[in-house]
């Protein structure tokens, strides 16, 4: 198409854009004091902003539809840098390695406060890892994974509050809660549709969290539960730095353990199976795959995952209510694993960090948080629905016929 | 054939709405038979396998399974699909349902899930047993790959495979499972002459290794070939059965179906 | 037994509304089977463009019955505007993907449209201004009935009714019914399937903001997360009807709105909102197909 034909457009829809948002970012009332305000300056931003957009997602259009056209055998050629940086396991242990040493010095050259904000990406990380599990791998979009996370938190906070007991403790149990009640909601509802799944999970998300609002003699409802007991290091009472750092290399040392398990499971039978299972229900079946049975373990894997984080969080921040188990936490955890690459491990890494950290960094864009993670959602399945890191599948090497040697 | 059928269909009927798709059908199955199934499009073919694979759920009708080594007989009605497979009856489908975003080996291994134990622990401990288990899937499943003549793709994706490819590939799969009884649903659909001739040898390398086959298949030279037995179906019923020459001139078949192509 | 008609009718009322916004949900599923979980947010969308124009109208000192007309129409056009440039952004590309990611591009779409309206205006919540007044003759009943709840039924039916003749008697409608039974047939005998399909969201987000509009000055008071509850709640009576069933979305309204209405009369109104999501819940896993709906099976 011409330029000269796609300027008109693009000047058509930001005209079309000034108007939609007209009402909403021109004029701004106060009902109180009876003033309007004309913020004339917002139509001019939109307008500019629009056609830039519109120029950009052309050109990204184009770029998609001549890749599309000429993809024939090319999938070598679509593998990112960091595919080719991981093809060979000297360079990826390298790597990997690298990475680790930097992490663990990390609390040594950093405030506490970043060393928290750090943990929290950590922990987003494996959150975004365990419902890698069941929406990236199995397919199954669960809305409601926060609920999980909070059965993990609550398990903690009143385990702690009420009898005592220590982190590693109710650590087991706040992950086990966590995927009996994953395995309670996933009996019934596993053998819904796909959509109808999603909404289910996010009504018994959001059930959760209003009980916990509403029932105040078991939860003490809206205000919360506090003075949540730190992780005790054999026994010893840390202050509050040591704790701060303590957490972050727990959580390390999770991130390592999840990576390492999830990894396994991905080349696994029943990862196989949980793949299989996304792509296409009812041929898994007929290859004799329990579809039940092997949904019903994905999700409540994964639940298992967010009880620990949960019990971790309440521990971190040793002050849990409600309002930190809304419907767009589970959102934000989606969006970690849609950006990342369903089913990619590394793309869910790298995701959570970049999602975790840039708004804590750059302050500025903070206010936008919600609003990117919402655009990030639009324009990955718009654009790029493998994620930043698709996911590749394992190759095998048959050297002679029939004596085949393996290789990742 | 004096012995049990290793499947026996008798009476079964399926219902959608007020469309009656299959109508009080009987079929048997022997060993070592390939058996076909033929009739116009719309006829129910396609709904029998459904029917017997425990996808749809039969209005009324019994379907009974008997394996060929003096087996148990079993009825596989209310048996999930998971559970049909298991017992020995494996399927392809008409509109190609493979695992696209799996590599064409992964898609034959995932054919053996069922004939294997691995969980949670064995993926995570990786301990002995299960890596011999993986290694047995692997070599099995490339096994079949080279019987069906698509070892040299094992490691594409199942979705850049050519039409006739995908189609061999369904059939490697369901071979993964160990059946006794291949069900086969239009095979040779978008094939050319080339393509469908080495499928002709491919199924009867199969049934040389003593599996039974139910072939639906639109192509007659292929079905006139291969089969020692046909059943013809109009309109969810069965209207004719024999060896190939009795059907080919068989008034009421060549009226509803070969009308067109009565010179295969 | 006074009690008991005063909750029979703002459970009516609610009913209504519900419906309303579940129409939505239900042509847009019927016609491309998808949720459009960003429906809430056009509900809330059409809430605050009244609340904008009637209050800047009300400062310039316009006359009620001007502001009323205005600010529901400027409502019903900034809806259907959004409703339809939603879907040519988020909805259209992703005609023939998994089924998962255009409900994926909905959430986004959602998450994205409630906090374009929190930057662009406030968190906080907005006094709605009074847009129906006591009506005299409704005084000797005042105490069971209010003047609103009279005004929304009468609006709701003519807006039910509307929608009933544009669907069964237009060309538009019948193309709809024939979209929503099978696309490619549709497309096949001529039917240009992207145009009914905007048409749909227009329809439907019109109505949403009619809602939106009933609603807020019901309710008197309105913020940017408003669309999140109502949308759920409107998306259970979709399921509840039937979805995909236009006079299930009604019938499903209503019974939500009546049975949430007597919940919280008799019962408590403590846990009101679990009581919805155990509705969705319930209906969903026990019998999908809802009130209306005929179950299907999956062709293979
Ligand atoms: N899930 C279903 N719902 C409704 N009708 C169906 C379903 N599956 C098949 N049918 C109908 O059953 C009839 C037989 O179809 P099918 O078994 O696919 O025929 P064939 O495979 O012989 O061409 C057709 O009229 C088809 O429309
Ligand atoms: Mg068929």
């Amino acid at each position: 198409m011409s330029l000269l034909k796609e300027m008109k457009k693009g000047l058509f829809t930001s005209l079309w854009f000034v108007f939609l948002t007209f009402p909403l970012m021109v004029i701004k009332v106060d009902p109180i004091e009876r003033v309007v305000r004309w913020r004339w300056e917002n139509a001019l931003y939109v307008a500019v902003g629009t056609f830039l957009m519109y120029l950009l997602v052309t050109f990204l259009m184009q770029r998609k539809n001549a890749r599309a056209a000429t993809e024939t055998e090319v999938d070598a050629d679509r593998e990112s840098f960091i595919h080719r940086l991981i093809a060979s396991p000297r360079q990826k242990y390298l790597l990997g390695g690298a990475l680790l040493a930097v992490a663990i010095a990390f609390p040594f050259f950093s405030s506490s406060y970043q060393t928290n904000v750090m943990t929290t990406a950590l922990m987003y990380v494996v959150l975004g890892l365990g419902l890698n599990i069941v929406v990236g791998m199995a397919g199954l979009l669960d809305l409601g994974y926060v609920a999980f996370y909070a059965v993990g938190a609550y398990s903690y906070a009143l385990l702690n509050h009420h009898f005592g007991l220590g982190f590693w403790a109710v650590l087991p149990i706040g992950g086990g809660l966590a995927a009996i009640f994953g395995i309670l909601l996933g009996f019934p509802v596993l053998r819904l549709r796909g959509d109808y799944l999603a909404i289910v999970t996010l009504g018994f998300g959001e059930i959760i969290r209003l009980i916990l609002e509403n029932w105040g003699e078991f939860s003490k409802g809206p205000s919360g539960i506090s003075n949540i007991s730190r992780p005790g290091l054999f026994g010893l009472e840390l202050n509050l730095d040591a704790a701060i750092i303590y957490i972050y290399y727990l959580m390390i040392l999770f991130m390592i353990v999840t990576i390492f398990i999830v990894n396994r499971l991905q080349d696994s039978r029943l990862g196989r199976a949980w793949i299989a299972l996304r792509e296409d229900e009812i041929a898994c079946q007929a290859m004799g795959i329990d579809k039940r049975k092997t949904k019903l373990v994905a999700f409540s894997l994964g639940a298992f995952w967010a009880g620990i984080i949960g019990v971790v969080f309440a521990a971190k921040t040793t002050f849990i209510n409600p309002a930190s188990f809304t419907f767009l936490e589970s959102a934000i955890i989606l969006a970690i694993v849609v950006l990342g690459g369903m089913g990619s491990i590394i793309g869910v890494i790298l995701a959570a960090l970049i999602l975790i950290l840039l708004p804590e960094y750059l302050r500025a864009l903070s206010e936008y948080r919600m609003l990117a993670f919402g655009a990030i959602l639009v324009a990955m399945m718009v654009f790029r629905p493998q994620g930043l890191i698709a996911n590749i599948r394992r190759t095998y090497i048959f050297e002679k016929e029939k004596s085949p040697a393996e290789k990742s | 054939m004096m012995d049990t059928p290793i499947l026996k269909i008798s009476g079964l009927t399926m219902d959608f709405g007020g469309i009656r798709a299959l109508n009080r059908l009987d079929l048997d199955v022997h060993a070592g038979e390939i058996v076909a199934l033929i009739g116009p499009n719309g006829a129910g073919k396609t709904t029998f396998f459904n029917c017997l694979t425990g996808i749809y759920a039969p209005t009324a009708g019994e379907i009974i399974l008997t394996p060929p080594q003096g087996g148990k007989s079993i009825s596989l009605k209310g048996l999930k699909p998971n559970q049909v497979t298991e017992k020995g009856l494996a399927r392809t489908f008409q509109n190609i349902r493979l695992f696209s975003q799996m590599t064409v080996l992964e898609n034959v291994m995932i054919g053996r899930h069922c004939r294997t134990r691995a969980f949670i622990l064995g993926a995570i401990f990786r301990n002995a047993a299960t890596r011999r288990e993986e290694r047995e899937i692997v070599e099995m499943s490339y096994a079949i790959l080279e019987k069906v003549g698509l070892a040299g793709v094992a490691n594409e994706f199942a979705k850049n495979l050519s039409y006739g490819a995908q189609r061999r590939l369904e059939i490697a799969r369901a071979l993964a499972t160990e059946p006794f009884l291949l069900l086969l649903d239009e095979p040779a659909a978008g094939m050319n002459p080339q393509e469908t001739q080495e499928l002709d040898r491919l199924i009867r390398e199969i049934s040389d290794d003593g599996l039974s086959i139910l072939l639906i298949e639109h192509d007659m030279k292929l079905v006139m070939s291969l089969s020692d037995r046909i059943f013809v179906m109009d309109y969810g019923k069965k209207i004719a059965q024999g060896v190939p020459s009795e059907i080919r001139s068989n008034p009421a078949v060549i009226k509803a179906y070969l009308g067109e192509e009565v010179d295969a | 037994m006074d009690y008991f008609i005063e909750l029979f009718c703002s459970g009516l009322t609610r009913g209504a509304i519900y419906a309303l916004i579940a129409l939505g949900y239900t042509m847009v599923y019927g016609i491309i089977g998808l949720i459009n979980f960003a429906h809430g947010e056009i509900y809330m969308i059409g809430a605050f463009t009244s609340f904008i124009v009637a209050t800047v109208l009300s400062i310039y000192g316009f006359p009620l019955l001007a502001i009323v007309v205005l600010a529901g129409l400027a409502a019903v056009v900034w809806s259907s505007a959004y409703g339809y440039t939603v879907e040519k952004i988020a909805y259209k590309p992703l005609r023939h993907a998994p089924r998962l990611s255009p409900l994926i591009s909905a959430i986004g779409m959602s998450i994205f449209l409630q906090n374009y309206v929190l930057l662009a205006q406030t968190s906080d919540f907005l006094p709605f201004p009074t847009l129906i007044p006591e009506f005299a003759f409704m005084e000797p009943v005042a105490h069971i009935v209010g003047s609103t709840d009279i005004v929304i039924l009468i609006t709701t039916t003519i807006m039910m009714l509307i929608l009933t003749v544009v669907i069964k008697g237009t060309k538009v409608g019948k193309a709809m019914r024939a979209t929503s039974q099978d696309r490619t047939m549709a497309m096949l005998v001529g039917i240009n399937v992207n145009r009914i399909i905007s048409v749909t969201f227009i329809i439907g987000s019109a109505l949403a903001a009619v809602g939106g509009l009933l609603i807020a000055s019901h309710i008197g008071q309105i913020n940017f997360f408003i669309g999140f509850l109502a949308g759920i709640k409107a998306f259970t009576a979709a399921v509840l009807g039937g979805i995909g069933s236009i006079p299930g979305a009604v019938l499903g309204g209503l019974v939500l709105g009546l049975t949430e209405s007597f919940a919280t009369g008799y019962v408590s109104s403590d846990y009101e909102d679990v009581f919805a999501f155990s509705l969705l819940v319930f209906i969903l896993i026990f019998k999908p197909s809802g009130l209306l709906g005929k179950a299907e099976t999956k062709k293979v």
